[in-house]
């Protein structure tokens, strides 16, 4: 989806924003592409709901400025602005029946009342809701709420979608189905989209493309792979997925001291003697069928086993590595077939084409 | 950090035209309450430090006040009498709210609804019953061993009997919002009932107590109806205010002891606000109500208590009620209905039943209507945070304000053959406009906090969906807040039925009101009459209330549907 040549529909640029002493956006650019599907990700007090709320204009940035669709809205209040919006709490006006809650902005844009009854159906029935439309909010369960919500966002046609935490009210299996529906109904309206959210599930699944944020500033933008293959900082590499972070000294290019091994891996010209942190995921520890011509293959003992429903946690220390553990993601078969328990010596390899290195900060 | 931030300016989001409507409308309101309220303080103000003929004199007329002991000694009546009445209440308010919050205790709803009645009637309905139990023909009047009710006895239990409502709905609150797990915690960690009770339970309402102490003490400190009836020779501050003015027609003087009443209330006031916010934040949000479990001994020793406070509120309107169809006390008691033939004597009249009809209907319309909306621009307006901010605070003012004081202040201001407003004067509107300022806070904190309620989220999809601000005011916000509104019309309707301190002064021979009649029933010595006319008033209310109660069920069931889950 993420096509490099495209004009940009949003244009971020210099976005600061500052409330009183307190610095929530750091000098923010980023540009978006149009009918993409777009994720803020971040830990809490990151910034993500304020660059939203920003590019809404709810918030108005201190300095910088934002260009829609070739047009500078950098200071337009949000009436004035083209975008639809879902929040976290549905926001449903609970006095109003589902079919007039999708038909306020139809009514504000002056559409005549037949139009409006047409397009009503339409949207309820892309999400599958026309047979609740004469009830009210209150009468419906959290996933179908959201669901009106986002129908009602997308009545008016906006260019651009805003999605605050659209999904993290709701329970985990409601959560993972309307995943999939909304990323649908994005393709279908296609919309631009921005996704708010603290879930990295969420924007993996969902995200074209990912903008992980922290501390007011951006630390990483790309495709949910590369987010999660090539974390670029430390931050992103721990806030994405799972990871593994061992005390290393660079001890020549292409090798890395962890303890008394030597472990071979890209160590990005980093010079000699550097502190770094070694970096590797615990389901890319390998365990089966080692051989000579696997990397980095260590002497290591089980120390603890957690069990986690499809696979297990292994928590693996001690032989070459001494004191130093590390956690590996074993299958269950492969558990089985080392018969995998306490107090086991095995050998793991580390492929070093998975490791990264980070120094330490 | 790539570019050079110095170059770049601060941007400035610019306003829709809603916004500066919203600006404008708020505005206009706010001038409003500045008139109502500000112009008439200042004048009365310098008015203070003004000698007979207008020259300003300094704090010369502060200094005579001062020095003249009898004037002086009324501050000391005052805040004496204030303050043995409000420890009396707080004591038996406490007990009477934890009755009915925290016990199983049978027939709350009936000392519920008994609890209302003094908020029915006009402060004085009290004064009038206490004549007819202890005063020089009284029935009961064996039991002050000698004492005259006419004076700081009368005015205590005056006082304590139509304060008692107020105390106890903030009393409530606070014992309403103690978390339940505070107490499940304190069983399980084998605390002694007595134990828990000033660890957990005292705490807790800690700030309702202190909040409800000085609330309590303003109104004994500033009311005027319950001195005025059975206060005799004793004098306090709010009948200083009246004799200085209606009686010596010194303008003056009744201006320096309206700001002597005015700094003791406003303390006060500040106070309140500062502990009320502190009580906020106690609260969490995962918070569990507290269910209260049978207790046999407790249960029945509250309902005695609770029993013997319903029978004395119950004497207070039944002496009344009494007094008002008896034809002559105590020595011809049948029953007639002569008493209500208010035509009869010079300064009552049923017209001044209708007046304060009227004036009620007028206040509980255009004051929930201006009181509604402003407190919603204030609340769900964007930007203009300091006109916003000073909006808000000019709406505070006038809880701290004692009634005498403004009804002064609007003598002062408005009764200036230079101001073009003066043509109010002496006219219902001046009564309307009196009636809505002096009740505005309390009006514009149950807006505040309905508003609040709702979630902040609905403005901003408003504002995505293009929705006008006067269009999404109509179709939801004010509907959503429909019981808050209600309630609001009801509160300034009965205020503006019982309410006698700020009107006092501003009445015309046109506009003259039911409670004023009361007062000057009573003046003339027509007592029976008076309880009739405070009877009358008693009815008119409940019957609002009933209907009230009724409105908002309805309303609550028409919106059943949608505010059910």
């Amino acid at each position: 989806m993420h096509h490099e040549n495209a004009q940009p529909y949003l244009q971020i640029r210099n976005l600061t924003k500052k409330f009183g002493e307190f610095i929530a956006l750091k000098d923010i650019s980023i540009d978006i592409i149009e009918n993409e599907f777009v994720c803020f990700l971040g830990p809490s007090g990151c910034g993500k709901t304020t660059l939203l709320r920003v590019i809404a204009g709810l918030d108005i940035q201190t300095y910088g400025s934002i260009i829609q669709a070739g047009k500078d809205i950098s200071s337009l209040p949000p009436s004035e602005r083209d975008f639809g919006i879902v929040f976290q709490s549905y926001a449903l006006f609970p006095n109003l029946t589902i079919t007039r809650n999708v038909a306020v902005g139809l009514e504000n844009v002056g559409m005549p009342a037949p139009k409006v009854q047409h397009r009503v159906d339409e949207l309820l029935e892309l999400v599958g809701l026309v047979d609740q439309k004469d009830k009210y909010p209150a009468q419906l369960s959290g996933g179908q709420q959201q669901r009106v919500a986002l129908a009602r966002a997308m009545a008016i046609s906006p260019g651009l979608l805003l999605l605050d935490e659209p999904l993290s009210a709701l329970d985990a299996k409601v959560r993972s189905r309307l995943r999939h529906e909304i990323k649908e109904l994005q393709r279908k309206f296609a919309v631009t989209t921005i996704m708010v959210t603290h879930d990295q599930e969420e924007a993996l699944t969902m995200a074209d493309r990912i903008v992980v944020m922290d501390n007011g500033i951006i630390e990483q933008v790309g495709k949910p792979e590369e987010i999660y293959r090539s974390p670029k900082t430390k931050f992103v590499a721990d806030f994405v997925g799972t990871m593994n972070f061992l005390s290393a000294t660079i001890v020549s290019n292409g090798t890395a001291k962890v303890g008394d091994v030597v472990l071979t891996c890209d160590t990005e010209d980093l010079p000699v003697g550097s502190s770094v942190m070694v970096a590797i995921r615990p389901e890319e520890i390998n365990a089966r069928n080692i051989t000579n011509s696997d990397s980095n293959i260590v002497q290591i003992e089980v120390l603890h086993i957690e069990f986690l429903g499809s696979f297990c946690r292994v928590k693996l220390g001690g032989g070459d590595l001494k004191d130093v553990s590390l956690r590996a993601d074993f299958s269950i078969s492969l558990t089985r077939l080392l018969s995998i328990k306490v107090g086991l010596k095995l050998k793991v390899s580390l492929p070093s084409k998975l490791i990264r290195i980070y120094l330490t900060d | 950090m790539t570019t050079n931030i110095k170059n770049i300016s601060i941007v400035k989001q610019k306003s829709s035209r809603d916004d500066l409507t919203m600006r404008v409308c708020m505005i206009l309101i706010g001038l409003f309450l500045a008139i109502a309220i500000l112009l008439p303080l200042y004048t009365m103000l310098s008015k203070s430090l003004e000698n007979k003929e207008g020259a300003f004199i300094g704090i010369s007329n502060y200094v005579e006040y001062f020095s003249t002991p009898s004037l002086f000694l009324s501050a000391y009546n005052s805040i004496l009498l204030s303050a043995i009445g409000t420890i009396i209440l707080l004591l038996v308010t406490f007990i009477y709210a934890y009755a009915l919050t925290r016990t199983q205790m049978p027939f709350k709803w009936f000392f519920k609804i008994i609890a209302i009645i003094p908020l029915l009637t006009p402060s004085m309905l009290g004064g009038i019953s206490l004549v007819y139990w202890f005063g020089n023909q009284g029935v009961a009047k064996g039991l002050l061993m000698g004492e005259s009710i006419y004076g700081p006895i009368g005015i205590v239990m005056g006082s304590v009997y139509w304060v008692f409502p107020h105390a106890l709905m903030i009393i409530i609150t606070a014992l309403s919002i103690t978390d339940a797990r505070l107490y499940e915690a304190a069983v399980a960690l084998r605390t002694s009932k007595i134990k828990t009770f000033f660890m957990v339970t005292i705490p807790s309402c800690k700030f309702g107590l202190i909040s409800a102490g000085f609330v309590v003490f303003i109104l004994i400190f500033t009311d005027f109806g319950v001195p005025k009836v059975i206060g005799g020779m004793y004098n306090m501050l709010a009948t200083d205010i009246y004799k200085q003015v209606i009686g010596q027609q010194n303008f003056q003087m009744g201006a320096v002891v309206a700001v002597v009443l005015l700094i003791p209330a406003i303390i006060a006031f500040s106070v309140d606000r500062f502990v009320q916010r502190k009580q906020v934040a106690l609260l969490s949000a995962s918070a569990v109500p507290y269910e209260p479990k049978k207790n046999k001994g407790l249960d029945l020793t509250m309902l005695m208590f609770c029993s013997f406070i319903a029978f004395l509120i119950i004497c207070m309107i039944g002496m009344a009620q009494y007094a008002a169809l008896i034809k002559f006390w105590p020595y011809n008691l049948s029953f007639t209905l002569d008493n209500f033939n208010f035509d009869l004597i010079e300064g009552g009249g049923w017209s001044s039943y209708f007046n304060s009809i009227r004036l009620s209907i007028y206040t509980a319309l255009i004051g929930s209507i201006i009181i509604f909306f402003g407190a919603y621009l204030v609340e769900k307006g964007r930007g203009f945070s300091f006109g916003r901010n000073v909006f808000h605070a000019i709406a505070m003012i006038p809880l701290a304000v004692p009634g005498m004081a403004l009804g002064l202040a609007y003598i002062f201001f408005f009764n200036n053959p230079n101001n073009p407003l003066n043509f109010l004067y002496g006219t219902m509107g001046i009564l309307v406009i009196s009636t809505i300022t002096h009740f505005y806070t309390v009006s514009h904190l149950t807006a505040t906090t309905a508003l609040k309620q709702m979630d902040p989220e609905f403005e901003s999809v408003s504002a995505s969906l293009k929705t006008p601000f006067f269009r999404s005011f109509q179709k939801i916000t004010a509907p959503i807040c429909m019981p808050a509104i209600l309630d609001i019309s009801v509160y300034l309707f009965l205020n503006a039925m019982t309410t006698v301190s700020a009107v006092v002064f501003l009445y015309s021979t046109n506009t003259r009101l039911a409670s004023i009649a009361v007062l000057n029933m009573d003046d003339q010595g027509e007592l029976a009459m008076a309880a009739a006319m405070a009877m009358m008033i008693a009815y008119t209310c409940g019957g609002v209330r009933i209907l009230h109660a009724i409105g908002t069920h309805n309303i609550l069931g028409k919106t059943q549907r949608w505010r059910s889950k």
